[in-house]
């Protein structure tokens, strides 16, 4: 009798440390993810009034906005921080236009554009700085013995635009409005999501009828025979099957016979369609067997035909189920990158797509890329991007409780 | 439901039908993952200043670009491919195979590999031979006869006496990558050239000697990391005992972090890169089909903004990047031909 307790107290113990075990590997890793992630939401921006020199630019209040493109307001920003700096000789010079990012002169223009009203005026802009002045403000500054990316002038520059308010940071509003850029300080996931959201609707309109379909007719429909057999124990396979191969079968048949272009969420959604279907009939078929008979006998007692008992009775009550699968299915997909290795959608797009035959990335390709970069600052970003891919999987599994909860039934 | 069902499929048809039909309205780039920092950027500045969309830039390598790039000619095939080596006699041949006659060809600059430890660890300096002796398969016998053994060599002061009595750990890229290929060409084949018998095979069994030259060692002292270049670094930061092979654009961005080896007697910085004094440096290229020059829009552009000055020059945005830019002469051939689309000819 003793025995047989400790045993029990010890098996106990084993399982509390499995899932204790199993915990900290999780805040271990969101841990890591947030720390290293949390500073990509925060942006290093110069606060500066700059004087758009209309002489200089050649540009007047009535300028088209082709004209306002091709100004050379690049050359009017290195010269506004060439005289508020004075900086000695052409070696100091470059150091101090590098701090400035690429993306500074793009929103003068964006500003002039929206409002050629303030050529000729003194405005105040947050001009946004360099990828290597936004690691140095966040990381770096005030740690001994640190070897930054920056010299000693800029830091002595840095410094005294901190003294005078200038340099501070804001919230990474770019992050979510822009599409993917080579600067890290520009690089945003907007176009990253509105690709997912497209590959998703893709699989979500293609998978979805075909899995509900296919799970009504194998458990309601098909004869019991051999070739249904083989259907059903291959369906199982499939969901088995790793996804890289959906991929070589997407590149085999709808690139290179239906001539589907590559890199588009349509291709991407026919991919993901084929890896999420497995889980969708399965879960389905799962569902309608939950149906208790006694409905479906009740209903053929009242006279009704084959078809009207299924729609009529059983769908309604397995669709809770399905759904719930079928967002299970999807959240697989959101983070799915193996299968669109091969279709082409580890590609670099500034544009965001506008609809589903434009080129495009998904958020975890995304990742995947920024990895891959050189500059340190893509780091966090990539962490900060993964922070965002992990609050939209909570979403939807969330959503799937959540459902699961509402509108199961008991009998 | 089912008019669900027929709306979707009519709406798929549909897509599927102007997808096929419609002219494509981007340029798309394929190729080298080494290029592929430096044609982003032009694509993104490309697309921000002109009316043009944002070209589409994938990264599949410079044998899948090329691969892609001359399965054929039309909307569906890429307009330009990026390789980090020349375009080889065979990929020429399977271009014309399937209808590609002009290719025109555009060198943008050089890339260094670098040789590399964390920079907490002590500098190392290394010559090409020690390299070869470090990371072959094969290697001369130690006893000074002409045959060739299993690499014997654990540590580093094995291979050289002056090298440190450290093991030998090598973090670098796996075959597929075009690094290795550059590093194996470069560096291996660099020292392994040194001894006079292996060079001699060259003429009587090419074969044998790549196989010797390129050999990279199986035993666990070259490790092979993966594509991923950040990860190397990572990994050398945690490890001061190993060393990584990279691309220079890493060492440059992460010059706190790790140091560049001298390589017979040069370090990896850009002048000597630059002058063609660092040993291990190759070329980039990238190749445009000359059909879709005038079909699909932009690309005279592109190429136009690619070979501008404010680009490739050598104050250019992409040396900051970490290209090391053309001297001045080939940077005004590479203008010259590109402005009159001079086809490629492989009798240079």
């Amino acid at each position: 009798m003793k025995r047989r307790r400790s045993a029990e107290k010890r098996f106990r113990v084993y399982g509390l440390i499995s899932v204790l075990f199993g915990l900290l590997c999780l805040v271990v890793l969101f841990g890591d993810i947030l720390s290293k992630g949390l500073a990509a939401f925060s942006q290093t921006v110069i606060r500066t009034e700059v004087v758009l020199d209309a002489d200089y630019l050649g540009l007047n209040k009535n300028s088209s906005s082709d004209e306002i493109r091709a100004a050379n307001f690049e050359g009017l920003l290195k010269n506004h921080f060439k005289e508020m700096v004075q900086p000695d000789g052409r070696k100091e010079r470059r150091q101090l236009y590098s701090m400035i990012s690429a993306g500074a002169a793009w929103q003068l223009i964006e500003a002039v554009q929206a409002n050629p009203g303030l050529i000729g005026q003194a405005v105040t802009f947050d001009l946004i700085a360099d990828d290597d002045v936004d690691q140095w403000l966040k990381h770096d500054r005030g740690v001994e013995g640190i070897n930054t990316r920056m010299s000693e002038v800029q830091i002595a520059w840095m410094e005294s635009w901190i003294e005078q308010g200038m340099l501070t940071t804001r919230f990474n509003t770019l992050f979510f409005t822009n599409g993917d850029s080579r600067e890290p300080e520009l690089a945003g996931i907007h176009g990253a999501i509105k690709g997912t959201f497209l590959t998703l609707l893709v699989t979500f309109l293609l998978s979805f009828p075909i899995g509900v379909a296919a799970a009504i007719y194998l458990e309601e429909f098909a004869p019991k025979n051999r070739i249904t057999e083989i259907v059903e124990i291959n369906i199982n396979n499939l969901a088995a099957v790793p996804s890289i191969t959906f991929g070589l079968l997407g590149l085999a048949i709808f690139i290179n016979i239906f001539g589907v272009s590559r890199s588009t969420p349509l291709v991407g959604g026919l991919v993901l369609t084929l890896m999420t279907l497995p889980t969708i009939i399965i879960s389905g078929r799962a569902a309608i067997k939950a149906v208790p008979p006694s409905i479906r006998e009740a209903a053929f007692g009242l006279g009704a035909s084959k078809v009207q008992v299924v729609f009529h009775h059983v769908l309604p009550l397995a669709l809770p189920g399905m759904l719930t699968g079928t967002i299970i299915g999807m959240a697989q997909a959101l983070g799915e990158t193996a299968p669109l290795l091969m279709i082409g959608m580890i590609a670099f797009v500034v544009d965001v797509p506008g609809f589903i035959n434009d080129p495009s990335t998904v958020l975890p390709v995304q990742i995947f890329l920024w990895s891959d970069s050189p500059e340190r600052a893509f780091t966090e970003r990539t962490s900060g991007a993964i922070i965002v891919l992990l609050g939209f999987l909570v979403v939807m599994n969330t959503a799937a409780v959540m459902l699961r909860r509402r509108l199961e039934r008991r009998w | 439901m089912k008019k669900a069902l027929l709306t979707g499929a009519a709406l798929l048809a549909s897509v599927m039908s102007t997808t096929a039909q419609a002219q494509r309205d981007y340029i798309s780039i394929v190729g080298s993952s080494t290029v592929y920092p430096f044609s982003t950027v032009v694509a993104e500045r490309f697309g921000k200043s002109t009316d043009f969309r944002t070209p589409k830039v994938e990264s599949t390598g410079s044998g899948g670009g090329l691969k892609l790039f001359c399965s054929g000619v039309g909307d569906a095939t890429p307009d330009i491919t990026n390789a980090s080596r020349r375009i080889k006699s065979s990929e020429v041949e399977l271009c014309a195979k399937n209808g590609i006659d002009e290719i025109v060809e555009v060198t943008i600059g050089f890339d260094g590999i670098a040789f590399a430890n964390s920079a907490k660890a002590e500098h190392m300096s290394i010559s090409r031979k020690d390299m070869f002796l470090a990371l072959a398969k094969m290697v001369p016998a130690t006893d000074g006869s002409e045959t060739l053994i299993e690499n014997p060599y654990k540590t580093w002061k094995d291979v050289n006496p002056v090298l440190p009595a450290k093991k030998i750990e090598v973090l670098g890229p796996p075959p597929t990558s075009g690094t290795r290929d550059a590093f194996a060409e470069l560096a291996m084949e660099g020292g392994c050239k040194q001894f006079p018998f292996i060079a001699a095979m060259k003429s009587d069994d090419k074969n044998k000697y790549k196989a010797v030259c390129h050999g990279v060692r199986e035993d666990g002292a070259y490790i092979e990391a993966g594509e991923n270049d950040n990860l190397i670094v990572q990994k050398l930061v945690a490890n001061p005992d190993a060393f990584g092979i990279f691309g220079f654009s890493f060492l440059e961005q992460n010059a706190d972090k790790v140091q560049g080896s001298t390589v017979d007697g040069k370090l990896p910085t850009f002048d000597n890169i630059a002058e063609g004094a660092y040993p291990v440096s190759r070329s980039l290229y990238f190749y445009v089909k000359k059909a879709h020059i005038g079909v699909i829009p932009g690309i005279e552009e592109y190429l136009a903004e690619f070979t501008s000055e404010r680009a490739m020059g050598e104050d250019g945005y992409l040396a900051d990047k970490g290209m090391i830019p053309l001297t001045e002469d080939a940077y005004n051939e590479v203008v010259e031909s590109v402005k009159a689309l001079t086809p490629l000819s492989l009798k240079k």
